[in-house]
């Protein structure tokens, strides 16, 4: 187990174009229950205030959950999650999340980004702007249905760029997409963290935990098994659990 | 079968003939149950996304009462309609008995539980589709119901026809609160029960057939609009 | 995606259309659904609105119907044919007078086969006996209607308790002339009907006149202006117009003169002033 302290994060390295307010994020003792299962049992971590944190872990080890628990979808059987001091279901605004399956309005591509901008009181006009930065704005008529897997995840991700979050989750937004789909979401949410946004993904894919993690979390049986630094845990993963994951050999 | 020939025969000279009676009842019918439509729609689908987006305690009683509401007999809305608009009623100072306002008045209470339950089960379905997504971006609860409303507008045509259906199909309404007046209140129902009064079962089997062709016209039309909108990938 | 201008704008022109029908003067009428089909207002109606320029809307219903709408004042006017349910009306307030107006008369229907033997028979008290006893169908309107009251009378006075036999040989259609005798020709049975409706009548397939000619099966109708002390909102002067018009000499003619098939379908017999 390592602590906050121990991870570097490049202090100056981040144009601090922003300042996150919600940071540093506090999580207490949380636990999950829903019936009978305990699918997060006593979780405590701390974040510091910018970077990227990747959360691994086998199916079913709890990762979605706590996502979800973090961004004020789902109250926690017991434990306390701390957003500077805010509960998470008073900053959800604040923050977005880009699911597995994005979930896509039957819509134009700009319908789509113009619905969020009007529903969230945002600056119509910034629409061309997100979809170009995304590479849609050529797209901008089509039906947002008729997209690719790759392009309905770019959207999705204009459109949670669209509500000025200063947390930006993803669950496994790439799974299921082609490389160069990876690549050009990688991209685009490089540039997010690199313009001060938090950024707090979940992924299967190892090499893309590599590219993006500042630091890494490990789950395994919903709990945390190791919270270390990123150039830390790959190359010596503390914990038995992610050393048998990273070599591909813990099977759920 | 001899009748039915007949019927058809009699439907087509009727229209050729450009009868003007026949298309003065025609227009009144998809008057009245157009009207009503557009009203329960605008008093159904509010209610139906309501229900679709809320848990409250007792929703499944009222999931029961609204769909058992789809059954209410049009005789019975005409009589509570009847009594209200009656002279001696308490709205009868408004005049509205025996007029077209009250058929639709009463039409549009016998379809809006028809909307009301059928959209609460279409919004209901795209909701548990949406739902996630929607509470991550903090849209408010009339964000969400007007966001359903508009991205299940193909589906709930179908629902507007469920209920169009209903309505011009319809006699016991009508008959009752409109009074099956000539050239006031008589529309497509009320006349096929008149001619079949009269025992002229041709003309009231012909009245029935052009009936047929408007409710195929009017589906044909939605159709190909839902047929567009899947083409354009908008279901 | 233009769907919402569309449905907007068909929701507005439809409201706009409604409500512009009535004319400067038109009255309400409730009236029976024998007077109704058998078409006589389509004849009179045009002669008395071009001589006065009133609209008159008729509401056809049974009797019993008809007198209960009146009642709750949805009528200007009550034209029915049931003498005795027309006098309590009037002695109740609802009605200012009853004026007899023209009449024809009843007859009992039935197939060529004619199972009880009725064909040619001009004793009714005696045919309903012979239908009773022989167990042939006979269809009644069982509505509380003009006629269905004639017909309980008549039962009652053969001696016959159709309540017993309600279901069995006696069948009670509850509804109108027409679809009752639509459903008494399709199951073979007996009606009692008014001639006019009779002879207006197009579904007759083997069905002849078995029964007529008695005294008893005459049948009266009766015109009589909503009393506007009960009800406030009757037009009295257009109720006044029409009811006067219907007993006048003009008005009496009128209904002498309207036939099918060159058969005359009602009588005149308002008193004479």
């Amino acid at each position: 187990m390592s602590s906050i302290d121990t991870l570097d994060f490049r202090p100056g390295a981040l144009p601090a174009e922003r300042y996150v307010n919600l940071m540093p994020l506090r999580v207490h003792g949380l636990s999950l229950r829903i019936g009978e299962a305990e699918l997060l049992r006593d979780v405590s971590f701390d974040l510091a205030p910018q970077g990227c944190t990747v959360i691994m872990g086998p199916n079913g080890a709890g990762k979605s959950l706590l996502l979800k628990l973090l961004h004020g979808l789902i109250r926690p059987t017991a434990g306390e999650i701390a957003w500077a001091g805010q509960d998470p279901m008073a900053v959800t605004a604040r923050q977005a999340l880009v699911f597995q399956k994005p979930v896509l309005l039957r819509r134009s591509v700009a319908a789509n980004i113009d619905f969020v901008l009007k529903a969230r009181g945002k600056r119509r006009d910034r629409r061309d702007e997100l979809l170009e930065h995304v590479g849609l704005l050529h797209k901008a008529r089509v039906p947002a249905r008729r997209l690719s897997g790759g392009e309905a995840q770019r959207l999705a991700l204009a459109r949670a760029l669209a509500t000025d979050p200063e947390v930006l989750f993803l669950d496994e937004a790439t799974a299921s997409l082609d490389p160069a789909s990876v690549q050009a979401i990688e991209a685009i949410v490089r540039q997010a963290r690199d313009r001060g946004i938090r950024v707090i993904l979940v992924t299967h894919d190892t090499g893309q935990a590599r590219r993006m993690a500042d630091d890494v979390l490990f789950l395994h049986s919903g709990q945390v098994q190791e919270h270390s630094a990123a150039r830390a845990f790959f190359p010596d993963p503390q914990s038995p659990a992610a050393r048998a994951y990273l070599n591909g050999s813990l099977v759920f | 079968m001899q009748d039915l020939g007949e019927a058809f025969s009699l439907a087509l000279s009727l229209v050729l003939s450009g009868n003007a009676d026949l298309f003065e009842i025609v227009a009144l019918s998809l008057r009245v149950s157009l009207s009503a439509t557009v009203l329960a729609l605008i008093i159904g689908l509010p209610i139906g996304a309501l229900v679709a987006v809320s848990q409250f305690s007792g929703r499944g009683a009222v999931l029961v009462l609204m769909n058992a509401l789809m059954g209410l007999p049009p005789v019975v809305v005409g009589l509570l309609v009847y009594l209200q608009l009656s002279r001696s009623g308490p709205l009868g100072f408004l005049g509205l008995l025996y007029t077209p306002t009250a058929m639709i008045i009463a039409q549009t209470i016998l379809i809006t539980p028809i909307v009301a339950a059928l959209s609460r089960q279409v919004l209901e379905d795209l909701h548990t589709e949406y739902a996630e997504q929607f509470r991550s971006l903090c849209l408010s609860r009339a964000q969400v119901i007007a966001a359903l409303l508009w991205d299940a507008r193909y589906s709930l045509l179908t629902v507007a026809l469920a209920g169009f259906g209903r309505a011009v199909a319809e006699v016991g309404a009508v008959m009752i609160v409109g009074g099956n007046i000539d050239h006031l209140t008589r529309v497509m129902t009320t006349a096929i029960a008149l001619e079949t009064s009269k025992g002229d079962l041709a003309l009231a089997l012909a009245l029935g057939v052009i009936l047929l062709v408007i409710a195929l016209g009017v589906n044909a039309g939605v159709q190909s609009l839902r047929m567009s909108a899947r083409r354009q990938a908008y279901v | 995606m233009k769907l919402s201008q569309t449905l907007g704008a068909s929701f507005i022109a439809l409201t706009l259309a409604t409500s512009t029908y009535a004319a400067d003067q038109s009255i309400l009428v409730q009236s029976t659904t024998s007077t109704a089909n058998s078409g006589l207002y389509d004849y009179l109606l045009p002669i008395f609105q071009d001589k006065t320029g009133i609209q008159v809307n008729v509401v056809a219903v049974g009797t019993g119907q008809a007198i209960k709408n009146a009642e709750m004042c949805d009528g200007d006017v009550l034209l029915v044919h049931a003498k005795a349910a027309e006098e309590k009306f009037v002695e109740a307030g609802f009605g200012t007078e009853r004026t007899d107006l023209m009449y024809n008369d009843f007859v009992v229907v039935g197939p060529a086969a004619d199972p009880a033997g009725l064909h040619g028979m001009t004793d009714i008290e005696g045919a309903l006996r012979q239908i009773s006893s022989s167990g042939a169908l006979f269809a009644s309107r069982g509505d509380d209607s003009g006629t269905h009251k004639k017909e309980q009378a008549l039962w009652k006075a053969a001696g016959i308790d159709t309540a017993a036999a309600s279901g069995q040989w006696y069948r009670e259609t509850g509804s109108g002339m027409g679809a009752t005798l639509n459903t008494g020709i399709g199951m073979g049975a007996y009606v009692l009907t008014d001639r006019a409706t009779w002879i207006s009548f197009d579904n007759k397939q083997d069905y002849t006149i078995q029964v007529e000619g008695d005294d008893d099966l005459f049948n009266q109708y009766g015109v009589i202006p909503v009393n506007p002390a009960k009800c406030p909102s009757v037009n009295v002067e257009g109720a006044k117009t029409f009811s006067d018009w219907l007993v006048s000499p003009e008005g009496q003619d009128a209904i002498a003169a309207y036939t099918i098939n060159d058969q005359q379908l009602f009588f005149p017999n308002a008193p004479k002033n």
